[in-house]
């Protein structure tokens, strides 16, 4: 669908020579760290930004030749909730649905459909500035909604929610889903892209190191992680040198390493260990997460994202 | 697209506009209390000290209206640059709707509210003693000259609010604009000024277009010159203004991305 894409801002290259392919009706993530180039990346798709190079079809319209076709075609949720925080749930949507040129009477009945598929009917009448950040993402979401576009982008839908609104979002995205809607979204959490998607692309400094769906991105590194939990800092230390890690915490004397999950390949690994010198003390496997294989994939540079894991191991 | 949709576009933007207006009652309220505080001070504190050769309230009226206008321009700034902040304007401008409607929206409605602070300064006027002796022509004429100057001012307040970047920086904007009406013959004639002052204030647009509205009211300007005279310098200013502001204000929303 996009193929090429390139942009640079004052000679920061934000996005280098990007592809991407989306299947009708699917569900696409745009995976990545702050910073990685996801937002542009939407904002070129839904022709409020120019690419520098590159060219895409956006529901069978061409980006740079067709931006009015483009834009009938799809619907954009900013990382911002975009709704007018004056103005009252009821009067954003009929608003909305005027604009998108809706009878007058057309625009009120959809209005009332969408307050009550999104539950935000007690809220009708209360400026969208009183909304929690959940209910704003809602009507926001019931704003996409109006005229059932072809494709919606979704820029961080969830961003700084709570985990009850989240959830929430994720059913409207999966109900949007359901209809047939071709979904965008970008996200910087890999739960999310493991929930929703279809298909993820991990995007990292302006580039695709990644793409395919979870199980196959799962896969990549290897069907199982081993976990192995060393005594002291010494034989931490030693084992590193010994071994390929996918992942590495230094503080609390971790390594993980992928394997094919057989019996012979850890009894193997232990046994070269204790060879080296430096034993394990607990060891325990593990399906790899979308975590283990961005963390394989950047550096281990995304230390946020495994804090749940160490968590729970410190315990 | 269609030339229906663009009206239709328009008009739900001219409802937004004015619902965001009518709900920041601060604004408004300053908006409504400025015209009437601004003409008790100007009469009744100035007024008496000043001489401009005749009742002071029938010198001032016009100086009040475009000094409300020159408010109205900054509180209209600060709508535009703070929508623009604002992520509803991307799904907007993502929309398949014609992107002059959301200024045109602004700007109608900016008309509405400075429309309302001039019919505030000319009924307090007559409250207080005003008398002006236009013909029912001159009436219109004025009206006429009204409307254009603040739709050039509008226009001029929807382009620097698009510069602005931020809704703060376009305060400061409408706080140095509200000094402007003062060096010119809006509240004392130009000839009581010192030599530069007076220089700017016999070449700068609000006085035409504040001498255009007195000659036609009370008979004479203050200047000497002709009402005519007067008022094609003033058309022709707000019409240039007009002009490059209205260009300028929608190549700026069309190039401009939000924040």
């Amino acid at each position: 669908m996009a193929s090429g894409i390139t942009k640079s801002f004052r000679g920061h290259l934000a996005l280098d020579h990007v592809d991407l392919a989306i299947d009708t009706g699917s569900v696409f993530a745009l995976l990545g760290p702050n910073g990685a180039g996801k937002t542009t990346m939407v904002r070129i798709l839904a022709t409020l930004v120019r690419p520098d190079a590159g060219t895409a079809a956006v529901a069978g319209h061409d980006l740079l030749a067709d931006p009015a076709g483009v834009r009938r075609s799809i619907s954009l949720t900013g990382q911002y909730a975009a709704v007018d925080d004056k103005l009252t749930g009821q009067e954003n949507l009929e608003m909305m649905a005027r604009l998108l040129h809706l009878p007058r009477r057309a625009a009120r009945a959809r209005t009332a459909g969408l307050l009550a598929a999104s539950g935000l009917e007690n809220a009708r009448d209360r400026r969208a500035g009183t909304y929690s950040g959940g209910m704003q993402r809602r009507l926001d979401l019931a704003i996409s909604m109006i005229q059932r576009p072809e494709l919606v982008f979704l820029d961080e839908p969830t961003t700084g929610l709570d985990p009850r609104s989240r959830e929430q979002v994720w059913g409207t995205v999966r109900d949007l889903a359901d209809d047939g809607v071709t979904i965008l979204l970008t996200t910087q959490y890999l739960e999310e892209a493991d929930q929703l998607a279809d298909t993820i692309a991990m995007l990292d400094h302006g580039q695709v190191v990644a793409r395919g769906t979870p199980d196959q991105l799962k896969s990549s590194i290897g069907t199982e992680v081993i976990r192995l939990q060393f005594g002291d800092r010494e034989s931490y230390d030693r084992a590193r040198g010994q071994l390929d890690a996918v992942r590495a915490d230094r503080r609390l004397h971790i390594l993980e390493v992928a394997s094919n999950g057989s019996a012979a390949q850890v009894r193997e690994l232990l046994g070269h260990l204790e060879a080296a010198g430096a034993p394990a003390l607990k060891v325990s496997t593990h399906r790899p997460s979308l975590d283990d294989v961005f963390l394989s994939l950047t550096g281990g540079q995304a230390a946020t994202t495994t804090s749940a894991a160490t968590k729970e191991l410190a315990r | 697209m269609s030339l229906a949709y663009a009206v239709s576009d328009a008009q739900v933007m001219v409802t937004r506009s004015t619902r965001r207006a009518l709900r920041d009652p601060e604004a408004f309220f300053t908006a409504l209390t400025l015209p009437i505080v601004l003409m008790l001070l100007f009469v009744y504190v100035f007024g008496g000290a000043l001489n401009t050769g005749g009742k002071y309230v029938d010198y001032v009226v016009p100086g009040l209206i475009v000094l409300c206008a020159a408010f109205g321009a900054g509180t209209t700034a600060v709508a535009v640059a703070t929508d623009m902040s604002n992520g509803i304007v991307d799904r907007f401008r993502s929309m398949p709707i014609a992107s002059s409607s959301i200024l045109i929206g602004h700007i109608v409605a900016s008309l509405a509210r400075n429309l309302i602070a001039t019919t505030l300064v000319i009924g307090v006027g007559l409250g207080v003693g005003w008398r002006p002796v236009a013909s029912p022509a001159g009436w219109i004429a004025s009206a006429g000259m009204i409307v254009l100057f603040i739709l050039a001012l509008s226009w001029l307040a929807a382009a620097v609010g698009l510069l602005a970047r931020s809704a703060e920086a376009a305060t400061s904007f409408a706080f140095v604009f509200m000094f402007i009406p003062y060096v010119s013959t809006a509240f004392v004639p130009a000839r009581t000024l010192p030599g530069p002052l007076r220089w700017i204030a016999e070449h700068q647009p609000f006085t035409p277009v504040v001498e255009t509205m007195r000659g036609l009211w009370m008979g004479h300007t203050s200047t000497g010159a002709a009402t005519s005279h007067e008022a094609w310098i003033a058309i022709a200013c707000c019409a240039a203004i007009l002009a490059i502001a209205a260009t300028s204000a929608s190549w700026l929303f069309r190039h401009r991305t939000s924040a």
